[in-house]
């Protein structure tokens, strides 16, 4: 039995469990040092609310063996031209919303197709090659953000009249769109409801999918290509098939989370924003090649408490901001332990 | 050495000018941007000749890596950080001068030791994924960069100036300037040719560098690199140490890296004390691509070519932006966006070469089977014979 | 004028088990100075592990070291790495080229024993650091190819080498070392062309004169009866014969080397117990095949598979007969016809030929057969859930097609108590099953898809005894009791001719002939060292 306890220690690895740790002492913390823990729980309801969808779309490429999608930043970038165009072509409300969805899709199949046939032709070098896709398309789309003829005046320079502003707010817009549907409020608390539902939603939409037929093959060229292959599985369709979704995941993530956050940010902003949802998968248990639907469910808590425990906590204890520090260290510091796992069934 | 090959049986146009597309492409885009940005020649040149004395060290020091197989050292930010430190360390002590700089060389180099062996172990652990590893690398170990520079400096570490530190007491600003420092090196000796000034000790430096690593290829340690570099089970079945020759490769690079930093800051004579770094390594390793290079092989000529080219582009393409948009802000995110785009294209060229040589095996002996089916009948009925 | 010191090389009673499976029984071997001994045996005799004991194989220690005494000079020795026996005296030159690829033929044969220059850093900072001296590296290479015999280009890079020149550069580089004094040669000739075996044929006569002593591994047994002095045979772990070249002839070699103590009747095969229905169709018809899979290439390949019977394909390890199934069933790059009770399949598709109800079994079970990670459940469903939409429940008029987990564990379980494999339920992940029953699982998985014809790839390599015969008498039985034609592709003669109808043999990518089972063992022998490469 203890030697099963010791096993089990032993694979969830000692990072993970350092941060676990880390957590539930901030917790404990928390009441000692003077912060109001209902405020803070809330904060971290309301934060993982925001950032759940991104980290879900890690899942689908995690499960076809194409690695930890450092790529996302493509996908965001998709979603920010539904919501742009959603503004622009004269949606308001929580109706914007849905428009930005719909308009943000078939961006994210073409570049998600692009994407998922850019690695195909790169098998093994998935992750290094993912990382710069993301930042060239996000410089690229800096130009663009300044060249394509926006005209809304929510969303273009007041001088200038041209170029979109590096925030634009979604007040009369989405902002709340999901959030405001059944909120709670008791108290200190706020519970985000209807993006709880939507993350839901979206969760067991993965994880019917990777119940069915095609999902299975999904999980089984991630697990052993070579395998699939001669199960006349079609390798590169799966592949393909896992990029897009995986990229549509994330245009769909960063509109929930533009709308919990109340703006719009543009330019550089995605830049850094597939590091976070990187390291929040591998700290809920995920691998580089396996990955569950708990992972990103548990992986989200565990980081987002972090981010919004530590500056509090911190600062009553030790009257020293270090979280910026400490949130680097340790997603960085997760994502180095998982590279360097030995994953015997790649390749 | 594939370049020699390339020399002595050079037939091979197609794979020649394969490699040499990106330099071409950028020869083009300086060939039109140029005219466009309405510099002078004069200001142009000197700009040139700046920004090699600045940032050659600096690249050569990613040669190393290379050599062993361990592709583009985006660790190198991990000397520059400790460069950095010791720059703050020296001149709160207030060291100027040259001998400020030697100091800070002496400071930074078991720093960068200490990195580099913490990286080279690391690496050897995520051994056929050594780029991404070192690249998040570079954002774990700018944390605990932060960590010293911004907590424990003035706290733990002492430090004395309040010059150089943050209001609250413990931290170091945002910039650390180094005024006693800037440009000593690039203005002794330095001579004016045209109205071109030319940093003659910092070129001689570089081309000591440059001698150096001509001698390391020579050397033992430098042939087994590249036996490391080219295949590790048969460099280990000859008794060579791989895993130590590895780190040792990481450590050089490292340790170069953070003395070209210090040639790097003194010219540009002030620190940015949180950001200096961070991308330093990107544009590096841009620079080294853009004249010529690969993920796997890397010559002291892209060096130089990479520096002129990428140079050029970057100082002519906002002013040629913004003569073109009437935005200024387009040509710096062209740049931006070119840097980055040319460090994919490598990727993405170097992992299809890899592919296509592993395939060509293949194509080989299928070409052979084609050439039997075609002398068909003959060896059909010879096999039948013996059956 | 050896002949009052102890010879060169003595090895008394070597012994070898692999986890109490013996490999090697009481070797006795004697070689002198400049002697030339040819070692022969069919794959799974022994040699490699007897070389690899003389040569100190880490894996050998490993696996809790070998029995015996080596000695050299009359001086026993035990290497625990190779650089010791290489210290000692002791070259090889492996099957595998252990060649930097891109270092010129002369950076390889002085690879980490290059002739060094020191200078001032090099004093400071340690002998790494020491410059290669060139001129020296010149001369040493120059020296060991001029030993060698055979001439070549000592500045060429490696990948732009033919092959043999490649071999060549690897024997050069043992010959470089000034201390070697016995080369051991594994199937060196394997990869030349007829003039380059030729001139390495008399390379090893020069090495012979100069006193160096060579043992020489090759299925060619002309060569060995041309430039050996001693032929030593080995069959199953035992030098069953040792005798001078002159002395004895390829055929005397041949029935040495698989010859049974056992009677030759081809007593246990299926062929004699009940003949194959001699007037049964053709099921399959494989016209003109090649395949490119490396290191078992397939040319020019034609093969008739009667419907219900089991087809063997034997021969030596490397001639091919593991690429015939792999090629048909799409794994490797192939051309050629297949033909299915008279329709084509079309080749490098897996689906299509999945489709036809074709099944496969392969050989590289961690690789290609399992999924390591998975349940057995996913391993035993996962081609019949994808290929034929079994075990699936269907919703909205089949636009979903959900995994039906239920029934997946029922047909995992019962192929468990079928197959009698150990596990703890079927929920277990297949990488912690043993050998064998992880070969179990993969017949599991074909069995499943109940397939028209199966083709199953060295059925029981690396399981044990009993394990083995568990394997093949499942295969026998979905056989008989389901009609199911068998393509059976094994290395071991024994188990072919006790499961097969009739039995192919592939050499040198060819096949050299079709016997019934019940033929003899020599006539077996002689169709697999036929045109050998």
């Amino acid at each position: 039995m203890n030697e099963k306890i010791k096993a089990s220690l032993k694979s969830f690895g000692v990072p993970r469990l350092i941060i676990t740790g880390f957590l539930i002492l901030l917790l404990i913390m928390a009441p000692i040092v003077g912060a109001d823990l209902p405020t803070q729980i809330s904060n971290i309801i309301n934060r993982f609310s925001w950032n759940g969808v991104l980290v879900l779309a890690m899942v689908p490429m995690v499960h076809s063996g194409c690695g930890l999608n450092f790529g996302l930043p493509l996908g965001i970038i998709s979603g920010l031209l539904g919501a742009t165009l959603s503004i622009e072509l004269g949606f308001t409300g929580p109706f914007s919303f849905l428009a930005a969805i719909l308009i943000a899709t078939p961006f994210a199949l073409v570049l998600g197709a692009v994407y998922g046939w850019l690695l195909n032709k790169i098998k093994g070098g998935e992750m290094m090659i993912a990382t710069y896709v993301g930042f060239s398309s996000v410089s690229f789309m800096c130009m663009m953000w300044l060249l394509l003829p926006y005209h809304s005046a929510n969303m273009v320079w007041g001088l200038s009249g041209k170029g979109l502003r590096t925030t634009i707010s979604l007040e009369g817009y989405y902002n709340q769109a999901l959030a405001g549907i059944l909120q709670i409020n008791i108290g200190n608390i706020s519970i985000p409801t209807g993006t709880l539902i939507f993350f839901a939603l979206l969760a067991f939409g993965i994880w019917a999918f990777l119940h069915t037929r095609t999902g299975t093959a999904m999980t089984a060229v991630g697990s052993n290509p070579t395998f699939a292959k001669a199960a006349g599985i079609n390798v590169d369709g799966i592949r393909m098939l896992s990029v897009i979704m995986s990229t549509w995941l994330a245009a769909v993530g960063i509109l929930v989370y533009e709308q919990g956050f109340g703006f719009i940010q543009l330019y550089m902003a995605p830049f850094y924003m597939a590091l976070p949802a990187v390291s929040a998968i591998l700290i809920g248990g995920a691998s580089v090649n396996k990955a569950t639907i708990m992972n990103v469910i548990v992986g989200t808590i565990l980081f987002q408490g972090i981010v919004t425990m530590t500056p509090t906590v911190m600062n009553n204890m030790i009257h020293m901001d270090m979280s910026e520090v400490i949130r680097i260290i340790a997603s960085m510091g997760m994502i180095l332990f998982a590279l360097t796992r030995k994953t015997e069934a790649s390749k | 050495m594939n370049t020699e090959k390339n020399k002595t049986t050079s037939v091979d146009w197609g794979s020649i000018l394969r490699q040499a597309s990106v330099p071409i492409m950028f020869i083009i885009i300086c060939a039109v941007c140029i005219p466009i940005s309405g510099l002078s020649a004069n200001m142009l040149i000197n700009e040139i000749v700046t920004r090699m004395g600045r940032n050659s060290f600096l690249i050569l020091s990613l040669l190393i890596p290379i050599m062993a197989g361990m592709g583009l050292n985006f660790g190198m930010t991990l000397g520059a950080m400790a460069a950095e430190i010791a720059l703050i360390l020296v001149s709160d002590w207030q060291i100027v001068g040259i001998p400020g700089m030697v100091l800070a060389a002496i400071v930074s180099v078991p720093i960068s030791i200490l990195l580099g062996v913490f990286c080279g172990k690391i690496l050897n652990e995520a051994k056929g994924r050594e780029m991404i590893t070192s690249y998040i690398m570079s954002f774990f170990v700018n944390g605990i960069y932060q960590l010293i520079v911004l907590y424990l400096m003035g706290s733990i570490i002492p430090i004395k100036h309040a010059t150089i530190k943050l209001p609250r007491g413990y931290g170091i600003r945002n910039t650390v300037s180094l005024l006693g420092m800037r440009q000593k090196l690039d203005n002794l000796l330095a001579i004016k040719v045209a109205g071109v000034k030319i940093p003659v000790l910092t070129f001689i430096i570089i081309g000591l560098l440059c001698l150096f690593i001509v001698w390391f290829r020579r050397t033992k340690l430098g042939q087994d690199m590249r036996a490391v570099g080219q295949d590790m089970e048969v460099a280990r079945d000859a008794g060579i140490n791989v895993e130590r020759t590895r780190i040792i490769s990481i450590v050089m690079s490292t340790v170069l890296a953070g003395i070209g930093m210090i040639i790097y800051l003194q010219n540009m004579g002030n620190i940015a004390t949180y950001s200096a770094h961070s991308q330093i390594g990107m544009f590096c390793i841009a620079a080294l691509l853009v004249g010529g290079a690969s993920v796997d092989k890397a010559s002291i000529g892209n060096v130089f070519l990479g520096v002129i080219l990428f140079h050029t582009m970057f100082i002519v393409a906002p002013r040629a932006g913004a003569y073109i948009t009437g935005d200024s802000m387009i040509g710096e995110y062209f740049r931006v966006f070119v840097s980055y785009a040319v460090i994919t294209l490598a990727l993405i060229m170097y992992e299809t070469n890899k592919r296509r040589m592993r395939s060509a095996a293949g194509q080989q002996l299928a070409a052979a089977q084609e050439k039997e089916e075609k002398a068909g009948k003959g060896t059909s009925e010879k096999g039948g014979d013996q059956a | 004028m050896s002949e009052q010191k102890a010879p060169l090389l003595q090895m008394r009673n070597i012994k070898k088990d692999f986890f109490g499976n013996q490999v090697l029984t009481d070797i006795n071997l004697e070689l002198g100075a400049g002697q030339v001994l040819g070692l022969v045996g069919e794959n799974g005799a022994g040699k490699s592990t007897l070389m690899k004991i003389l040569f100190g194989a880490a894996d050998i220690a490993a696996t809790g070291g070998y029995g015996g005494d080596i000695l050299l000079d009359g001086e026993k020795v035990s290497f625990s790495s190779p650089f010791d026996a290489i210290a000692a005296g002791i070259g090889m030159v492996h099957q595998e080229f252990s060649l930097i690829p891109g270092f010129e033929a002369e950076e390889n044969i002085v690879l980490n024993r290059e002739p060094k220059k020191s200078n001032l850093l090099s004093e400071i900072f340690g002998d790494r650091l020491d410059t290669l001296d060139r001129k020296a590296m010149d001369e040493t290479a120059v020296k060991a190819i001029e030993k060698m015999g055979v001439n070549i280009d000592r500045h060429m890079v490696i990948s732009s080498m033919p092959v043999g020149h490649k071999q060549f550069t690897e024997i050069a580089r043992e010959l470089s070392k000034d201390q070697l004094r016995l080369l051991i040669l594994d199937e060196p000739t394997a990869v030349l062309t007829e003039r380059e075996a030729e001139a390495l044929l008399d390379s090893i006569r020069g090495m012979s004169a100069r006193g160096i002593s060579v043992i020489f591994i090759t299925h060619r047994l002309q060569e060995i009866l041309s430039v050996c002095d001693t032929v030593a045979v080995m069959r199953d772990g035992v030098l069953v014969e040792k005798v001078p070249a002159k002395q004895t002839s390829v055929q005397e070699i041949t029935r040495w080397m698989v010859g049974r103590s056992v009677d030759d009747s081809g007593k246990g095969a299926r062929g004699a117990a009940e003949p194959a229905n001699e007037n049964a169709k053709t099921v399959l018809k494989i016209e003109k095949l090649w395949v490119d899979m490396p290191g078992e290439t397939v040319r020019n390949v034609s093969l008739e598979v009667k419907e219900g019977e089991i087809l063997g394909i034997g021969g030596l390890a490397g001639q091919g007969k593991l690429g015939i199934p792999n090629g048909i069933m799409g794994l490797y790059e192939a051309g050629g016809r297949v033909e299915f009770e008279g329709t084509e399949i079309p080749l490098n598709s897996p689906r299509k030929c999945l489709d036809s109800a074709f099944a496969f079994v392969s050989e590289d079970r961690r690789g290609v057969g399992l999924l390591l990670d998975e349940s057995l459940e996913w391993n035993v469903a996962f081609p019949a859930m994808q290929i034929q939409n079994k075990f699936l429940k269907n919703y909205l008029g089949g636009l979903i097609k959900w995994r039906d987990d239920n029934a997946i564990r029922e047909v995992t379980e019962k192929y468990i108590d079928e197959l009698k494999i150990k596990c703890t339920g079927s929920k277990q992940n297949a990488r912690e099953l043993s050998g064998g029953n992880q070969q179990k699982i993969c017949l599991a998985k074909a069995f499943a898809l109940e397939p028209r014809v199966l083709f199953v790839s060295e059925p029981t390599r690396g399981i044990d005894v009993g394990a083995k015969a568990l394997v093949l008498d499942a295969l026998k039985k979905f056989n008989r009791e389901n009609g199911v034609t068998v393509v059976m592709v094994s290395s071991e003669l024994e188990e072919l001719r006790s499961t097969c109808d009739r039995i192919a043999i592939v050499s040198g990518g060819r096949i050299s002939g079709i016997l019934p089972a019940s033929s003899s063992v020599e006539d077996f022998g002689t169709l697999m060292l036929n045109n050998v490469i």
